[in-house]
């Protein structure tokens, strides 16, 4: 019997030795290197609540040690024990500890979810009806793919988000198909897209942190939409407030993309034929939300990954276009249109050449 | 009654469970069913753990695995936990009240039967075009959006064993508010019987709410109704309060029991009666009462804004307390005692610390800013593995080993017992613990795959280890339960020798009438009372006298397999299939002319007489 709690406490020891190689996640994913004031502060939390329920795992593991080691039956032993029926001391001391741990935890608890829920900023709209002193996107979340709009900005984006740092940045959350739920760990925790109503938060990025990671995060879908539903990545790039207003300039100015060179003119002609129905290449897209059935393609040659997923190069390019069915299963383009290999190799050229910042 | 039994041919003992509406036996068909499906379901598991195993993974692809992962929780709670915890209440609890059966045994089979209808419908969706792929619970948005029959199997399945358990549920309250022994009062119950009582409440209040889901879902899946449907005005958030307005109190439907089979094992084999007994009853009763005020701790990012996520945090936070109180209350009848360990209760001193694990997290998750990051994370994923696998099904394998005398009148082996929980608690922690990091991480939950370079890798691995030594574990535990039913070492009234209450003091397993006469409660722990004054066995509270029994009956069976049958009817009738309709109508047409002949047909029992009463004295001996 020792002998095999040994054994456990090996299996124990080697779990947590797996763990530290483990380390605490990759600092662009993980809830465990928050990056930004509400991820902090959940942080935070976390390692409240973890510290008191310590003390309470520590009271009950040495009871529980005493317990199974002291009054273990002797071989033919048949004595019969005091029968105790309780003990009101005890009781009530276990019943009181316990209460006012938790009232300890309730209050940082409480005002958190006030804070996290404060988006008042993005109410005050100055007369043109433009957001005052906040920056706002709304997030529209599609079978396995993301649309970050900035309204005040009049730009539409998709797939990588692209936000200031060290300053709040509220959301307007919505899905167009089925429910999803809008993740950012390193940032902070999730909020659903649901098909109904829009949720409203806000989130921080910290420049510093922002660094360690070369401003790009991972973006996560949380809530099970489908069978890609793993696939439902998107990326964070996070720029100065200066870059940031350089970036948006930037977007606002391009008005039609210009296809360089013979191929990418004649991808330019394909696209303009079967793939326009769906994909904007402006990033000034005034056409209403239901009429955006897939992803804003303006900065595709700045993408961090095709289809959110993929290594961001011309061969992954050229298979997505081909066979989308085969790496996002139940996508909604595939099945959309027709197009021959040479077509394809064109439409990749011009697509990679679609860009917005002046590099 | 195994004697009657054996006597038998095949045929005929199958003929004897089909009809049966004996409480031993239906707990046997519970037994049966439920961990039938208990392996179906850890299967699986293993699918999902050999898919995550490693980044990138084919093993199964995007679709099959929603499919899987959707079947691995509906299984694991709707055909294993709630027919397994039903098989322990119907093998003990009338035992421990001191009744001759349930209160209505004829409704009892029934529940059986429509749960196993239900089970075996679900479940043909694999043959049938595909199971449901929208998770266990099948939220609004993408059930609808899920196109083919999948969801329909959940839909229509749930409904049919949904009512089996609602029903159950009642029958349970009927009979311990009206057939407790004399002598036996409300403080004197078991726990089990306590807890089983609670649940049974829970069941009564918690069931109906899906049944309104599921109905609704039925209809705008198959009736063309908008009742969720965003776009032409209704609201999928509806059906998350639905679902957890059940959902929430259905996990304390599995645990309670739980929580009672462990209270039984803690008092048997530390040699004490249990500490703080009447705390450990108000506890409970709180417990239940509570779980009904926190579903919404499921939706913290839904968006129902800050007062009730502060609400929700709060009261959710408030049910450690009553838990709390039972984990001390269990270490302290612990304490003091002469503990003999054997495979039940090595079980039940494992749950201590694996559930208070569970338990913590259960409040890390209650701090509602801090969900939003474990929200849909394999944190959530950890947790509750943690409370169902730590709390329920630990639970329910030391039920198994512990009952197992009672119901089949043989022990199980020690030794692989105690092999296959050393294996099952090492596997257990190896694929859970490592879960909580992986969702910190930054995992979402329900991924069939997870690209490289994201630090999952490590975790993933470890976890699917783990869960190789689990299905190792439950493979040495059927072949305990082969070897042992084979050898089939008969044993007498009080096999674990220190057995307290009124079960232990009838022959193992009882007579199909279960007590002679009617025995005299004294106290709690009634047996154990008597045994302390060196008594043999229970005072009787009558004299001995004719017993009425209920006659066996085929009907529970045909009422189930009609409803069976409309469901097939219900759900292609969507595809304008020209017999649809008549094979909804034939099935109804079944099940009403079914309960139309229960109606009319007087069926009044059967009494057995004084004098065979007596002849069996020999027997109930011998067995």
């Amino acid at each position: 019997m020792r002998k095999r709690l040994q054994k456990w406490r090996i299996a124990s020891l080697f779990a947590i030795l797996a763990l530290l190689l483990a380390g605490c996640g990759e600092p662009f994913v993980s809830a465990l290197q928050p990056a930004g004031e509400v991820a902090k502060r959940q942080y935070d939390l976390m390692i409240l609540s973890t510290s008191i329920m310590v003390l309470v795992i520590i009271a009950v593991v040495v009871i529980f040690l005493i317990v199974i080691f002291r009054f273990r039956r002797k071989e033919g032993d048949k004595s019969i024990p005091k029968q105790i029926e309780g003990n009101h001391k005890l009781e009530i001391i276990w019943t009181v500890i316990p209460i006012l741990l938790l009232l300890i935890l309730a209050v940082p608890t409480v005002t958190a979810t006030f804070d996290f829920a404060d988006t008042k900023a993005m109410e005050k709209k100055d007369k043109d009806g433009k957001t005052k002193d906040a920056l706002v996107v709304n997030v529209r979340a599609n079978l396995y793919w993301w649309e970050f709009e900035y309204p005040d900005l009049g730009i539409v984006t998709s797939q990588d988000l692209v936000v200031p740092t060290d300053e709040k940045v509220y959301f307007n959350l919505t899905a167009s198909d089925v429910k999803h739920s809008f993740w950012i760990p390193a940032a902070g925790g999730k909020m659903d897209t649901n098909v109904e109503g829009e949720n409203q938060f806000w989130l921080e990025f910290d420049s510093k942190k922002a660094e360690n990671v070369k401003d790009v995060f991972y973006g996560k879908c949380a809530e099970l939409c489908g069978p890609s539903h793993a696939l439902m990545d998107f990326k964070v790039k996070t720029k100065s407030r200066a870059e940031f207003d350089q970036w948006a300039a930037d977007m606002k100015k391009v008005k039609k993309p210009v296809a360089e060179g013979d191929l990418a003119k004649q991808g330019e002609a394909v696209f303009n034929k079967s793939c326009i129905g769906c994909h904007a290449v402006t990033p000034n897209d005034s056409r209403p939300e239901q009429a955006r059935q897939a992803p804003n393609l303006a900065t595709f040659g700045e993408r961090e990954r095709i289809a959110g997923v993929l290594e961001h190069d011309e061969e992954n390019l050229k298979n997505w276009i081909k066979d989308p069915e085969q790496f996002k299963p139940g996508n909604t383009m595939t099945g959309t249109y027709k197009v021959t290999d040479e077509q394809v190799d064109a439409l990749a050229a011009y697509l990679m050449g679609l860009k917005v910042e002046e590099k | 009654m195994s004697t009657y039994a054996q006597k038998k041919g095949f045929g005929a003992t199958v003929w004897d469970y089909l009809t049966t509406v004996d409480h031993k036996k239906i707990a046997i068909l519970y037994l049966i069913a439920g961990g039938l499906f208990f392996v179906v379901g850890g299967l699986e598991a293993m699918f999902i753990r050999i898919q995550l195993a490693v980044p990138d993974n084919d093993f199964i692809s995007a679709g099959l695995y929603n499919e899987i992962l959707t079947m691995h929780g509906t299984t694991m709670i709707f055909l294993a936990a709630m027919p397994l915890v039903f098989a322990f209440m119907n093998a003990v609890l009338p035992l421990q009240i001191g009744a001759r059966d349930v209160a209505f045994p004829f409704v009892n089979a029934l529940g059986f039967w429509l749960f196993f209808f239900g089970g075996v419908f679900l479940n043909l969706s694999w043959f049938l075009g595909g199971a449901p792929d929208a998770g266990w619970t099948s939220y609004a948005s993408l059930s609808l959006h899920s196109e083919g029959h999948n969801v329909d199997f959940y839909v229509l399945g749930l409904q049919i064993s949904g009512i089996g358990t609602l029903i159950g549920g009642i029958n349970f309250l009927a009979t311990i508010i009206n057939m407790r022994a004399p002598g036996m009062t409300y403080m004197r119950m078991p726990l089990f019987t306590w807890s089983s009582f609670v649940v049974s409440a829970l069941i009564l209040f918690a069931f109906p709410p899906l049944t309104v889901g599921l109905v609704l879902m039925m209809f705008d899946r198959m009736f063309g109704s908008n009742f969720f449907d965003a776009t032409a005005g209704g609201n999928t958030i509806i059906w998350e309060h639905l679902f957890w307005i059940f959902g929430h109190p259905e996990v304390y439907i599995l645990i309670l029991p739980a929580f009672g089979i462990f209270s039984e094992i803690f008092a048997t084999f530390s040699r004490k009666r249990l500490f703080g007994y009447s705390s450990m009853v108000f506890a409970t009763v709180l417990i239940g009462f509570l779980g009904f005020m926190v579903w919404a701790h499921h939706m913290f990012t839904v968006g129902m804004g800050p007062i009730a996520n502060a609400i929700f945090a709060v009261a959710t936070m408030a049910i450690a307390v009553p838990t709390g109180i039972k984990i001390f209350n269990w270490m302290f009848t612990m304490w003091g005692g002469s503990i003999k360990f054997t495979t039940p209760m090595l079980y039940a001193t494992a749950f201590i610390p694996s559930f208070v694990a569970g338990g913590v997290t259960g409040i890390m998750l209650a701090a509602a800013p801090a969900d939003y990051q474990y929200h849909d994370s394999y944190f959530v994923v950890a947790h509750f593995h943690y409370v169902i696998v730590g709390g329920v099904v630990f639970g329910l394998l030391a039920g198994t080993h512990f009952y197992w005398p009672k119901m089949f009148g043989t022990m199980l082996n020690e030794k692989l017992g105690k092999i296959s929980f050393w294996l099952f608690l090492i596997g257990f922690h190896l694929t859970f613990f490592i879960q909580h990091f992986l969702g910190l991480m930054g995992m979402p939950r329900r991924i069939f795959t997870y690209l490289p370079g994201q630090g999952f890798e490590t975790g993933n691995l470890i976890s699917t280890v783990g869960a190789f030594f689990m299905a190792v574990a439950v493979l040495i535990l059927l072949i305990n339960i082969i070897m042992t039913s084979i050898k089939n070492e008969r044993v007498g009234n009080d096999p674990w020798e220190d057995g307290r209450t009124l079960e232990w003091a009838i022959p193992s397993p009882p007579p199909f009438y279960n007590f002679k006469q009617l025995p005299l409660v004294r106290g709690l722990d009634a047996y154990w009372v008597e045994k302390m004054e060196g008594k043999n066995g229970m005072t009787p509270a009558e004299p001995l006298g004719d017993i009425h029994m209920p006659n066996s009956s085929i009907l529970p069976l045909v009422m189930s397999f009609g409803l069976f049958v409309a469901a097939f009817g219900a759900m292609y009738h969507v595809d304008d299939k020209s017999w649809a309709i008549p094979v909804l109508v034939i099935g109804l047409l079944i099940t009403f002319g079914a309960m139309f002949i229960r109606s009319v047909k007087d069926d009044h029992g059967f009494h057995i007489h004084k004098e065979d009463l007596l002849d069996d004295d020999d027997k109930g001996a011998k067995a």
